[in-house]
């Protein structure tokens, strides 16, 4: 049962479950940090991107270069507006007021969605660059499932290099560590947030490109599970911490495909497992894995 | 104050005989359409109101509503649904023992689904009440989606993924306003008593609270149950009140809807919560006429566009979040002696009317 090929196959799918996870979880991180804020609109925005991905490739049969760079642009906007529309006005609000806002904002979306898009779910285009099949041997490979891990790494490093060097990324940490301070120290709090809030979109946008490829069928309300479990995800590894959100993604990734390998019989409980680590790990340590004392948010 | 208490009392009995009527008017002449929608306005009003308590007045963002009323649904179902139907529902596996050959009252199924559903908040709260704000809602938002996957999986318990049928439709206008009525007076008893105050106080400080003596875990896990206790027998009436459940129903979405009631009417007011749960659920229908043709809109589609009622309520509710942040009530109560202030006010203004005309 535990021959080499399965065990390989089982653990590049992993990896890039987990680096997609892993994708998505940094924008819920970078948004925490900043406002302090769950933006349950994520998992939304992360399907809009799909759906626009579809329409140009399905539709307009524009080539995939320009329907990406397309996509991460608008997903980008489109998160920048919603932080710009929904979430700016509630600044001096209490927590809890812009935490619903999010959830309107999330809801107004995914009714949008049906409405435009329609409820029935879609066949996402298949792009044979990426998701030609590779053999080595006995194992099948996705050429798509080197992509991912590899997309995700470039573009970690990319954002690392964009938080520890930039005046940006200062800014941000400087936001992230203490609001008020920040904002008396001259720097624009509006724009920064901004600036988090587009490079979190953008993000999303380049897992929902990747995730779409990976699992074909889209609706309206595909973003809700992957939204609630790479926010998990962030939790687990110490929410506000962008290594953290990398480390839990990655985790959830393994623990779920890992587990339904060696236990066929749980794969109905696939979403649940989740939820129950999260449970876990926030009785163990109330702050997630690389949270608490790192001062070092963004 | 004893004169003040005993008009307040007659004037609500009035009401209360007014309801009643109307109720029976509702019930023996209108549409059925207008009984439906009048049913759904009770319901939400139990849900609302039990998500109120731990929002609302205990301060506690929990997003397992869901979850909760599942529970109750599905416990209420199996009770009721008559023996020989249970047997042609579960056609992949048969119904396990007791409930393939028990069936019990409404009434009696109703209290089990919410004995259940608070039972079972018991255990989540355990580990869940320990966390703070942002991780509570995650955590508990976590654990309604692990019933739904358990209800989903557990296919000779639930009848999985295709759901219960046939749910004997006992719920009529007197059961729903009966138990949305009970639940009102409840919750203004409890919220008026030493520990709704203690809940309050939790709410604005908790550091404070607990150094006022007031145990932080005991009271909130007391809310906590209550909370899930209502919206297991919420869920119960809507079951009753759909006939047909499935996992699907119990989605996340389900839990913010009831939100946005708790939201629109006020967190941390009852009236509220009555109120935006008559003006939400009959909004909701009201809003259906945008699913239709518009003729007077000249692109608007021939055959109208399906879910734009959804659309365009969504605004409303995002425009309430941002523009009418505490809701239409706040923390306000629409009380006897509110009104009788206002009434007099006003009369004060007529008097001299001269002056102030148009305030």
């Amino acid at each position: 049962m535990f021959d080499l090929t399965r065990v390989l196959q089982t653990l590049t799918d992993a990896l890039s479950l987990g680096s997609l996870y892993a994708l998505i979880a940094i924008g819920y991180t970078m948004v925490y940090g900043v406002l302090r804020l769950i933006n349950f609109a994520h998992g939304e925005i992360f399907m809009i991107a799909m759906y626009i991905v579809f329409y140009g490739i399905s539709l307009f049969t524009l080539p995939w270069y320009v329907t990406f760079t397309v996509t991460i642009l608008v997903t980008a906007l489109l998160g920048t507006l919603a932080e710009r529309l929904a979430y700016r006005p509630l600044r001096s609000a209490p927590r809890i007021s812009i935490l619903v806002s999010a959830i309107g904002v999330s809801y107004f979306l995914q009714n949008l969605a049906t409405v435009i898009f329609g409820g029935r779910p879609l066949n996402f285009p298949q792009i044979p660059l990426f998701t030609d099949v590779l053999t080595f041997g006995d194992v099948y490979i996705h050429r798509l499932s080197l992509i991912v891990p590899i997309v995700t790494a470039v573009l970690l490093l990319m954002l690392v290099f964009l938080i520890k060097r930039t005046r940006t990324g200062m800014a941000m940490r400087a936001v992230a560590r203490d609001y008020d301070a920040a904002s008396l120290m001259g720097i624009d709090l509006n724009r920064t947030i901004a600036i988090t809030f587009f490079i979190g979109s953008a993000l999303a946008g380049v897992g929902a490109i990747m995730w779409g490829m990976k699992y074909t069928r889209i609706s309206p309300t595909i973003g809700a599970m992957p939204g609630i479990k790479c926010f998990i995800a962030a939790v687990l590894g110490g929410i506000g911490n962008t290594a953290g959100a990398v480390l839990g993604g990655l985790m959830i990734g393994f623990i779920e495909i890992v587990i339904v390998a060696l236990f066929p019989a749980l794969s109905g409980y696939r979403d649940a497992f989740a939820f129950i680590v999260l449970i876990i790990v926030l009785l163990v340590k109330p702050t997630g894995l690389l949270g608490g004392k790192t001062t070092e948010k963004v | 104050m004893t004169k003040v208490k005993k008009s307040s009392m007659l004037l609500s009995c009035l009401l209360l005989a007014a309801l009643v009527g109307l109720l029976a008017y509702i019930d023996g002449s209108a549409s059925n359409y207008i009984v439906r929608i009048t049913r759904l306005c009770a319901i939400n009003i139990v849900l609302a109101l039990s998500m109120n308590l731990v929002q609302g007045f205990t301060g506690i963002f929990s997003l397992g509503h869901a979850g909760f009323m599942a529970i109750g649904a599905y416990t209420v179902a199996l009770l009721t649904i008559p023996v020989a139907k249970k047997e042609t529902l579960f056609m992949l596996e048969p119904l396990i023992a007791p409930f393939n050959t028990l069936t019990l009252p409404f009434g009696a199924a109703l209290l089990i689904g919410g004995l259940l559903s608070a039972a079972l908040a018991f255990l989540i709260g355990l580990p869940c009440l320990r966390l703070r704000g942002d991780y509570l809602a995650i955590a508990t938002l976590g654990f309604s989606e692990i019933i739904r996957i358990v209800i989903t999986n557990a296919q000779s318990l639930t009848n999985g993924a295709q759901g219960l049928k046939s749910i004997p439709k006992t719920a009529n206008i007197w059961w729903c306003y009966g138990i949305a009525l009970a639940v009102l007076v409840f919750i203004s008893l409890l919220i008026s008593s030493s520990f709704g105050r203690a809940l309050k106080a939790i709410r604005e400080d908790e550091i404070a609270a607990e150094s006022m003596g007031i145990s932080l875990l005991g009271h909130k896990m007391l809310s906590f149950m209550l909370s899930a206790f209502l919206a297991g027998v919420g869920g119960g009436l809507y079951a009753s009140y759909i006939g047909t459940i499935g996992p699907d129903v119990f989605q996340i979405s389900r839990t913010y809807d009831i939100l946005m009631i708790v939201v629109m009417g006020g967190m941390g007011s009852i009236s509220g919560s009555v109120v935006a749960a008559f003006l939400v659920t009959i909004g909701q229908e009201w809003l259906r006429v945008l699913d239709g043709p518009l003729p007077f809109l000249p692109f608007w589609p021939e055959n109208g566009v399906s879910g734009m009622r959804m659309v365009v309520f969504s605004i409303l509710l995002l425009i309430v979040i941002l523009f009418f942040r505490n809701g239409l009530f706040g923390h306000r109560e629409i009380t006897w002696s509110a009104i009788g202030r206002r009434l007099s006010a006003l009369a004060g203004h007529r008097k001299d009317g001269e002056v102030k005309a148009h305030e």
